[in-house]
């Protein structure tokens, strides 16, 4: 760099629609940057000699050269530098917490609005969707047959890494269509189904055989795939596919949803657009949603969009202990969805029918701080009240589905179900067999299961090339 | 592996009752008596459970046999052979617990007679004495009498209104069998849930063992929504992957029957606008009845 950088400290507004008019449609909220957007924020990058922001990134991106590229206007450079390591670029520049990831260390960061890398990233994607993208290079192949179990973002990118390196991999997917969380969980207006797809397609590029419609443990073992099927190593990305209620009174009444069966109604099956597409959802007038995480935050978002007069966040903690994304949070409240915190429910009341009529709950306090850090929500005694509800949404948290621990012999799982697999490596208790992404670590996000599914896919080169 | 899940067989075996053949190699390899899959008609489609009424592994064949009630049924219905579904998965569910119990019973209503035969022949197979009940609404209703004949060790029918075989409920000869042979080590009843309700309230005087096998909604089928739970003894269950089948002496079938009429106005708008759509478009078939 020949003179010193003039810095800009805040990042590039993201233009996004409007909070009235997209609380009552499916479409994307935050619009993208402009070509002129992203080179101005490309050009906010310090460029600093140690790189800081790489070590933010779970899938090991050069982020600084392909901002650099971005900076110069080689979008086609970008998105191929961006897609030595990911190949998920719409996906991530979309739903990855970057706050808490590559921006969390850039320099700019510390005084100032860090670059907004994801951004970039998502414009770099975008572009080439919208360009073409080239037909990707593979090694010679090798010979060998990886099977992936779940095409959620941990098997897509543990499938696409080992594809590059020339192995012949077979996905499967138990539902009708691949991507996993990104197609029944994350909604539309957060992620549209066509990114998703088209990085899917991508993927098939590279020689990826994707079946849908097998759910392994049903259709065959895991140990059936390795000795029946040929396949010489199995990498196990499920997700976390069960969902956790609360196990109050009423919750198998009528009008009360899972998460993922309200998601996955609205994301999956498209009920938003009944009778179009044929799976009805059911929303009232008055919605609840118990959780605090992003998911909550989905399903509150969703439930205004489907026609709910009132969005509600009930949550036990208060407004800063809320593990959902600062951004979503924000994007709800703009979108009209209320919080209720430091509130849980103890029942849910119902009618003569089995249609919720309301939700007992009762107050918290914040008291010590427990196991995670976070201060103890503690019941206030004489404090129960009812809440006025129709349509009550638990999205407390999932773990991970047993379907294929329970069918593998030998497998070792932990006390909640969760797959034991080493860190470095996604090794299980079976030889052959890897493990990443939501069935090892519980819950966690987009870019670490990605991460988790990298790790593997290395892991699992090393280990046949030894055979 | 790209699969066409193919409709190889299609059979009219009751007015709005059909039988489809589809090939489905992978889930047929699998299947066992007891099971259920997940289809759906086309890219639009929902997704719904049909109970796997016969198999054969060698040809890859999974027989379901379904009532034409809403638009999804009736769409498949109007499928012909040759024509392929967008998408069928399974085995899915718990397979039927098959054991040599001694002397069984197994009781089939309506449609239901379709799922309980697979799961009579394998428990015959096994060396059980296996007493089949079978009924119907009407004459017009029955189905399937010779093979559940061939896998039952002896075979009683009735019809609701005596237009066949013998008048009276399934639960009316059911009793006769218990009185009458007494020693019944389980029954198994399959059929609407009033009528799996009627058994399981009969049984529980003559404290028998009474398995029955659930059709609630469901989305996934996997077991990650939670769509299909039930009440069973107290505690919530995933008819999908805890099920389908349950002790009928602890479901509680109030909740099952009320849970399942969640979509009822909506599954009725989506048909009348499919009955609509289908008598513009041709005045031959659908459209009626």
């Amino acid at each position: 760099m020949t003179e010193k950088k003039r810095i800009i400290s805040t990042k590039n507004p993201m233009p996004t629609q409007d909070p009235l008019v997209r609380a009552s449609n499916f479409n994307e909220v935050a619009l993208g940057y402009s070509k002129e957007a992203v080179m101005a924020e490309a050009n906010r990058c310090l460029h600093c000699k140690n790189e800081p922001c790489r070590q933010g990134c779970p899938v090991e991106i050069d982020i600084p050269a392909f901002i650099k590229l971005a900076a110069q206007g080689d979008f086609k450079g970008a998105i191929g530098k961006i897609k030595e390591k990911n190949a998920l670029p719409g996906v991530c520049g979309r739903v990855c917490p970057q706050e808490n990831q590559c921006e969390k260390y850039c320099t700019l960061g510390k005084k100032h609005e860090p670059v907004a890398i994801g951004r970039i990233e998502r414009y770099c994607a975008d572009w080439e969707l919208a360009h073409g993208a080239p037909i990707p290079e593979t090694s010679t192949p090798k010979g060998k047959k990886v099977a992936i179990v779940g095409s959620g973002p941990s098997g897509l990118t543990c499938a696409a890494d080992l594809a590059k390196r020339g192995y012949q991999v077979t996905i499967f997917e138990a539902l009708h269509v691949a991507g996993g969380v990104l197609m029944y969980g994350i909604p539309e207006f957060r992620l549209p189904k066509a990114v998703v797809q088209a990085e899917v397609q991508n993927l098939k590029k590279l020689g990826v055989d994707i079946q849908v419609n097998a759910v392994v443990g049903k259709f065959a073992s895991v140990d059936e795939l390795r000795k029946g099927f040929g396949f010489d190593a199995v990498f196990i990305g499920t997700g976390a596919g069960l969902p956790y209620f609360m196990n109050i009174p009423g919750e198998n009444a009528c009008g009360v949803y899972s998460a993922n069966e309200f998601l996955t109604r609205t994301n999956l099956m498209k009920a938003y657009l009944f009778p179009e597409y044929d799976t009805p959802i059911r929303i009232g007038r008055k919605v609840a949603v118990l959780g605090g995480g992003n998911v909550a935050m989905d399903s509150a978002r969703t439930a205004l969009r489907l026609g709910a007069e009132e969005s509600w966040i009930v949550y036990r903690r208060s407004r800063v202990e809320l593990p959902a994304r600062h951004e979503e949070v924000e994007h709800a409240a703009e979108e009209g969805v209320q919080f209720k915190f430091l509130t849980s429910p103890t029942s849910i009341l119902y009618n003569d029918d089995y249609w919720v009529t309301g939700m007992e709950c009762l107050e918290y306090e914040l008291g010590e701080p427990d196991e995670s850090g976070r201060r103890r929500p503690v019941p206030i005694k004489g404090s129960e009240f009812v809440i006025d509800v129709d349509t009550v949404v638990v999205a407390i948290g999932q773990g991970p589905n047993p379907l294929v621990p329970r069918t593998t012999e030998g497998l070792a799982c932990n006390r909640r179900g969760n797959i034991i697999a080493d860190g470095k490596t996604g090794a299980t208790s079976l030889p052959s067999i890897f493990a990443g992404g939501d069935v090892v670590t519980g819950a966690a996000t987009v870019i670490l299961a990605m991460g988790a599914g990298k790790t593997a896919a290395r892991a699992i080169d090393a280990y046949l090339a030894d055979k | 592996m790209i699969f066409m899940y193919k409709v190889l067989k299609k059979e009219i075996l009751a007015p709005s009752i059909k039988l489809f053949q589809i090939g489905a190699p992978l889930v047929a390899r699998k299947a066992m008596a007891g099971q259920f899959i997940i289809l759906r008609v086309h890219a639009r489609g929902e997704r719904i459970p049909l109970t796997i009424a016969d198999f054969d592994r060698e040809k890859g064949l999974i027989t379901c046999v379904f009532q034409e009630v809403g638009k999804t049924t009736r769409e498949l219905g109007a499928l012909d052979e040759g024509d392929c579904v967008q998408d069928f998965v399974g085995p899915l569910g718990v397979p039927s617990q098959i054991d040599n119990y001694g002397r069984v019973v197994c009781v089939g209503g309506g449609v239901g007679v379709a799922p309980v035969y697979p799961i009579a022949r394998a428990l015959r197979e096994a060396g059980n004495e296996v007493i089949g009940v079978m009924g119907a609404r009407t004459a017009d209703l029955v189905f399937w009498e010779d093979k559940m004949k061939a896998a039952c060790s002896e075979l009683q029918v009735t019809t609701d209104d005596g237009s066949y075989a013998r008048k009276g409920f399934v639960t009316d000869v059911l009793q006769e069998v218990i009185e009458k042979k007494g020693d019944i080590a389980l029954c198994i009843a399959i059929g609407p849930p009033p009528m799996m309700r009627a058994v399981a309230n009969l049984t529980r005087k003559y404290n028998l063992k009474t398995i029955v096998s659930l059709n609630s909604l469901m989305v996934d089928g996997t077991g990650m929504c939670g769509c299909c739970r039930v009440t069973v003894g107290g505690e919530t269950k995933f008819t999908c992957v805890d099920g389908p089948e349950f002790d009928g002496h602890l479901v509680d079938f109030d909740e099952l029957a009320r849970r399942s009429v969640i979509y009822k106005p909506q599954e009725q708008a989506a048909l009348n606008l499919y009955n609509k759509k289908s008598s513009q478009k041709c005045h031959c078939c659908g459209g009626g009845e």
